[in-house]
């Protein structure tokens, strides 16, 4: 059954107040990267709001759906996520990659116990959630209940450690893994394929025995139908293809790879960022 | 004299002592830790028979994973499967894992502080015919720079056994160094083995002090326990500690040492540059500075031979042993 309207409309609501949120946090923090986590802030709303079984009052709750970030530089993303949907106060959010802070520049679990893993340097999120999907196959069967999601960004395809842990999944057939890549074609240097060309990137993963699916990642509706074909996958695990738009919420920055690593900080590029986002500063 | 108290095999200085792979009391000893602990895992990278891990994976089949030639994800995968509750050894040569691994390891294993085992097979010269490419002679120095990491270089096959089954009962990033060759049985089953814990196996008669503190690791250890054994005869006074856990570092037993002789050497198979013996500079520059002197390999690669010939070529055999020895023992000042 497709989204309500009303789904819908409140799935969007969150987005577009965490989407507020990684902009205030990096303008505060005057470093950081603004394209991906404002490009993933539809899938992260939906995942964390309507789709993982999560419980932000009991982090460890054993129970619980895997959910390891693999380009740990969108983790403004996922600290504003996690924040709205319950695991620390919103306030904390403006202490991103301050001493001290939970919210390290990049996510480290010593810091923030609730997250799953720590990451930062690219391409060993899929392997780690490999290893949490097999584990948990080796004491539950292969319908244990749980999902193992990893997020991941396209770029970080480029590192080879992500084509070992693809063919593992592959071959173990490890049907509860659904993989989410962040497909907004740059990277730090470039467009992706410029840099280093991805595609065929369905046909790639394709080959290596996985079900491919590719979607609007802004689109809830087409989001959801993903996930529940995912879900519905026997024997193989699943990856969607989102395609998004890279800065996606700040038309002036979108689709520019110059804003891949960097934060909003002259007057005007803060200006821009807080109109596109209907931000009022008293 | 051997030191009775730690039960060592009453063979040790004889023609006959009988030899075993240090890496087989590794695939011994996962069994064992697998016996009593079925959240112990293993993982291993096309290797499983020369690594010994094939012992687990008979045994335990469904608790195996074969990983591929695919060292970077291994290490990462086992962050994974530690993460939700296993115990996962993972194994390959060191020079693969953790030399090609490094990074895998530092940041999913150690810097998530995710309880992964790392075996490493094949460490050191000793190797052989292989070659410098095999032969990894860096592993130490590039592990014990990473926080939360634990390292074992066992001296035979009974204490890799040891230190296999402890280590899956300490809960922290762990890594064994293991030697492919048959190497001298010094400790029996019944000799102490804690991790943390350097043992004292060789001290002079009659409680008298010591003038020469050896401190060996790993398959060297045989060779200066014979050394300690003539320098006893010519009335030398000598106690060596075999120093098996290099990481957190028995820092009492190796100042206390340094108090007592005033003149330190080590011996590895290993680079001296970030090797054990630098470990143990560290701590004596601390707490208790004394004249030391390295056995290990100079800042050169490995190449093919016999073990003996490359042990005796990066000057690491008894009568290098001995030098080193005579060479301190000039710099004494007490």
């Amino acid at each position: 059954m497709p989204l309500s309207d009303e789904k819908v409309q409140f799935l969007y609501e969150k987005a577009y107040s965490i989407r507020q949120s990684i902009v205030e946090m990096l303008i505060e923090a005057k470093s950081g990267h603004t394209a991906g986590s404002l490009d993933m802030a539809d899938v992260f709303s939906y995942l964390y709001f309507y789709a993982l079984k999560h419980n932000p009052q009991k982090p460890d709750w054993p129970y619980r759906d895997r959910l390891v970030l693999s380009n740990g530089h969108i983790c403004p993303v996922l600290y504003a996520t996690m924040a709205h949907s319950g695991y620390f106060p919103v306030s904390e959010l403006k202490t991103l990659r301050k001493f001290g802070s939970k919210l390290q520049g990049h996510p480290h679990r010593e810091f923030l116990p609730a997250l799953e893993n720590s990451s930062g340097p690219l391409g060993s999120g899929l392997s780690q959630i490999v290893g949490m999907a097999l584990a948990d196959r080796m004491d539950f069967g292969k319908t244990s209940g749980k999902q193992f999601v990893c997020l991941m960004g396209d770029g970080e395809l480029n590192e080879g450690q992500n084509w070992e842990a693809i063919m593992l999944a592959g071959k173990e057939k490890i049907q509860n893994i659904i993989v989410i890549i962040d497909r907004n074609n740059i990277q730090i240097d470039g467009f992706t394929e410029d840099v280093m060309p991805l595609n065929p990137l369905a046909d790639k993963w394709r080959a290596f025995n996985w079900h491919v699916q590719e979607i609007d990642g802004h689109n809830f509706r087409a989001i959801d139908e993903a996930w529940g074909q995912a879900k519905s996958v026997f024997d193989k695990p699943s990856v969607i293809i989102a395609n998004t738009i890279s800065s996606k919420g700040i038309p002036a920055f979108e689709r520019k790879y110059e804003w891949h690593g960097k934060p909003p900080t002259s007057s005007e590029e803060i200006k821009i960022a807080r109109e596109s986002l209907g931000i009022t500063i008293k | 004299m051997i030191n009775p108290n730690q039960k060592l095999n009453p063979k040790i200085f004889d023609k006959d002592i009988e030899s075993a792979p240090i890496r087989r009391g590794f695939g011994e000893g996962l069994v064992l830790a697998g016996d009593t602990n079925k959240n112990v895992v293993g993982l291993c990278s096309d290797l499983s028979e020369s690594t010994t891990m094939n012992l687990f994976k008979d045994k335990y089949p469904d608790r195996f994973v074969e990983m591929g030639i695919a060292e970077q994800n291994m290490a990462s995968v086992a962050s994974g499967m530690a993460a939700m509750g296993k115990i996962p050894f993972i194994t390959s040569y060191a020079m693969f894992s953790p030399g090609r691994n490094w990074e895998q390891i530092r940041t999913t294993i150690c810097y998530n502080n995710r309880n992964v085992k790392i075996a490493g097979s094949h460490a050191g010269v000793s190797v052989g015919p292989d070659g410098g490419t095999h032969q990894a002679i860096e592993d130490i120095a590039i592990l014990r720079a990473i926080p939360n990491m634990v390292i074992i270089s066992p001296c035979d096959i009974n204490e890799a056994r040891k230190a296999t089954i402890a280590c899956a009962l300490n809960n922290n990033p762990t890594y064994i160094r293991l030697a492919r060759n048959n190497t001298p049985v010094i400790t029996s089953k019944e000799s102490p083995f804690e991790i943390g814990k350097a043992q004292l196996l060789f001290m002079p008669k009659d409680n008298k002090r010591a003038e020469i503190g050896i401190i060996a690791t790993g398959a060297l250890l045989h060779r200066a326990l014979k050394v300690a054994f003539e320098l006893e005869n010519e009335g030398k006074l000598v106690k060596v500690l075999n120093l098996s856990t290099i990481k957190p570092l028995d820092e009492d037993s190796v100042w206390k040492l340094a108090h007592e002789t005033g003149a330190i050497v080590t011996v590895e198979e290993h680079q001296i540059l970030g090797g054990m013996g630098s470990a143990v500079a560290e701590c004596l520059a601390r707490h208790y500075p004394t004249p030391m002197e390295f056995v290990g390999i100079k800042d050169k690669f490995g190449q093919s031979g016999t073990p003996e010939e490359l042990i005796e070529h990066y000057g690491m055999g008894e009568k290098d042993i001995k030098n080193a020895i005579k060479k301190v023992m000039l710099r004494k000042t007490k």
